[in-house]
């Protein structure tokens, strides 16, 4: 039992951070109609910035959580005007396979810059343990549960209560019209970039909060683990987001867990293989809703 | 005072002349016709006119301001403000949400002060759902503002749509075949409705329609489009008995 408890928080923490990265996803396809492949490397270069600033440039840890989600809301409002505004146009697969582009391009710059040894962050967040029936729970688990549900809700009552919110849903069910309503269609995309790649970086400080490491490739499998989340919770929907993540964490701990030896190095292709199953019973995800095209 | 002028406005897709030469002047307060048979290119001038397309040759001007070629946002908030044919709502949001959107542009505050929620922004937001709760009761839709759109009946949708329109507090109202798909008691109601809704907002409308009916009863006046190219123009009455006109809709 005392074991199960413990795989299941882990599993959510894990799942949190899923969550957290998958709602960047989710946002981006929703309202900009793209699966944005350089996601996952935001949250690569945000604990890179997170690194740096901590270890390098010894800034007081607020200030260093700061840096961190502001740099990597920086870098995803310049990828999008950058590299995916010309595109605006173009056919879904050129802008595809620019954001894999992309993706490659930000490893390609943390590899020559920081080398491909694996960074190892000295302890910014000593917050100790609760020990709750002889279960030692570690108080960082709390704090990334708790961010990420404080999120979901935020991100919610901004969509549903500010006009902002309200301009992202209508691009993102009639870009054509919203703008004949007066809504700046760039604009509404760019703040969708930097809200998705500030919850990246978010993503970034829990991560490296718990696992202390990073290195060029830390968040490309992440992204995509992050990616199969959003489609398994429905691609665009935000609780979608919220329960596929969760659910691939929690599925992703108890593989790791509870399955013999060396089954437990194949974890990542369990969950995987969960994702396909449930594509083929339920294509739209667990919340996403059909869209019927007229023709 | 003349509140649209259009002058040789022309747009060609490809080899085809979809709209040629066309000529329009609506003075401030009018009700307006454009009426023509299918294909005629009717469509098309309202494209033209909220920067949907851009013209290949003239120019329009809104209040005397040369709009030709501005983006539908600038066009939008230069006071142009339209319905489209084939409803289209933003189905999957609320009734109020869909005016919310129109309303976009009339309160301005930033995105970092909705974020931290200052006070600027929690009046702006009251104002915007005063407003837009006003408009519905105009339309009496606000027993469904919080329903999905998809799910009102399809001449509350029709309503809704120009509840939406109206949101942007335009000069310029396009309202294109806002009777398509109505039965007669439905379409009187609506005639009656957009004679309401020109009193009460102040707005100049320029409407499409197939329904001779309520154009003959509510348009002074008209223009009649054929193959894209203007073939009458003048007192709603009189261009309907006009033997060119009535050629173009019945054939010799």
């Amino acid at each position: 039992m005392q074991v199960f408890i413990s795989t299941l928080i882990d599993g959510l923490n894990q799942g949190s951070v899923y969550a957290l990265i998958a709602l960047g996803y989710s946002m981006v396809y929703g309202i900009a109609k793209m699966l944005n492949f350089a996601h996952g490397d935001v949250i690569m270069v945000g604990a890179y910035a997170l690194f740096v600033s901590i270890t390098q440039l010894e800034l007081p840890i607020p200030v260093t959580f700061l840096l961190c989600v502001i740099i990597s809301a920086t870098l995803g409002f310049v990828v999008e005007k950058l590299a995916y505004k010309p595109l605006r146009k173009a056919t879904p697969i050129a802008v595809l396979i620019t954001a894999i582009g992309v993706s490659y391009l930000l490893q390609n710059i943390a590899l020559l810059v920081f080398g491909s040894r694996r960074k190892m962050f000295t302890p910014f967040l000593k917050l100790g343990s609760l020990k709750v029936g002889g279960i030692s729970i570690p108080m960082i688990s709390f704090v990334i549960i708790g961010t990420m549900l404080v999120i979901m809700i935020g991100l919610q009552l901004f969509i549903k209560k500010t006009k902002t919110g309200i301009a992202m849903l209508a691009v993102s069910e009639d870009k054509a019209a919203a703008q004949l309503m007066g809504i700046n269609i760039n604009r509404t995309i760019s703040i969708t970039f930097i809200i998705g790649s500030a919850l990246a970086g978010i993503a970034a400080i829990l991560y490296s909060a718990k696992y202390m490491t990073v290195d060029p490739y830390t968040g490309s499998l992440f992204g995509i683990k992050a990616f199969a989340a959003a489609v398994f919770g429905g691609i665009g929907s935000i609780p979608g987001a919220m329960i596929g993540g969760i659910l691939i964490g929690v599925f992703e701990a108890m593989t790791t867990g509870y399955l013999p030896g060396n089954l437990t190095q194949a974890s990542d292709g369990f969950a995987f293989a969960i994702l396909i199953i449930m594509l083929i019973l339920k294509p739209t995800g667990i919340f996403g809703t059909k869209r019927i095209e007229k023709v | 005072m003349n509140l649209l002028e259009i002058k040789n406005l022309g747009i060609s897709f490809g080899g085809l002349r979809a709209v040629d030469d066309f000529n329009l002047t609506i003075r401030e307060g009018q009700l307006y016709g454009l009426i023509g048979p299918n294909g005629a290119g009717k469509t098309t001038v309202f494209n033209l006119l909220t920067g949907v397309y851009r013209p290949t040759t003239g120019k329009i001007f809104l209040k005397g301001q040369n709009i030709t070629g501005k983006s539908s946002i600038e066009i939008n908030k230069a006071g142009i403000a339209r319905t489209f044919q084939n409803i289209r709502l933003f189905k999957n949001m609320t009734v109020l949400e869909n005016v919310k959107v129109g309303l976009h542009n009339r309160e301005n505050y930033g995105v970092i002060s909705s974020l931290l929620k200052l006070p600027g922004y929690r009046a702006a937001e009251r104002r915007i759902e005063e407003r837009a709760m006003e408009l519905l009761q105009v339309f009496s839709l606000e027993e469904d503002a919080h329903h999905l759109a998809s799910n009102l009946p399809y001449g509350k949708q029709r309503k809704l749509e120009i509840a939406r329109a109206l949101a942007s507090a335009p000069t310029l109202l396009l309202l294109d075949e806002p009777a398509a798909g109505m039965n007669p008691q439905e379409t009187a109601e609506l005639m009656e409705m957009i004679r309401f809704v020109q009193k009460k907002f102040d707005v100049t409308i320029l409407l499409i329609e197939h329904d001779m009916k309520l154009v003959l009863g509510i348009c002074e006046e008209i223009t009649v489009l054929n193959f894209g190219c203007l073939l009458a123009q003048g007192e709603t009455a009189s261009v309907l008995k006009d033997p060119r006109v009535i050629k173009a809709y019945l054939g010799d």
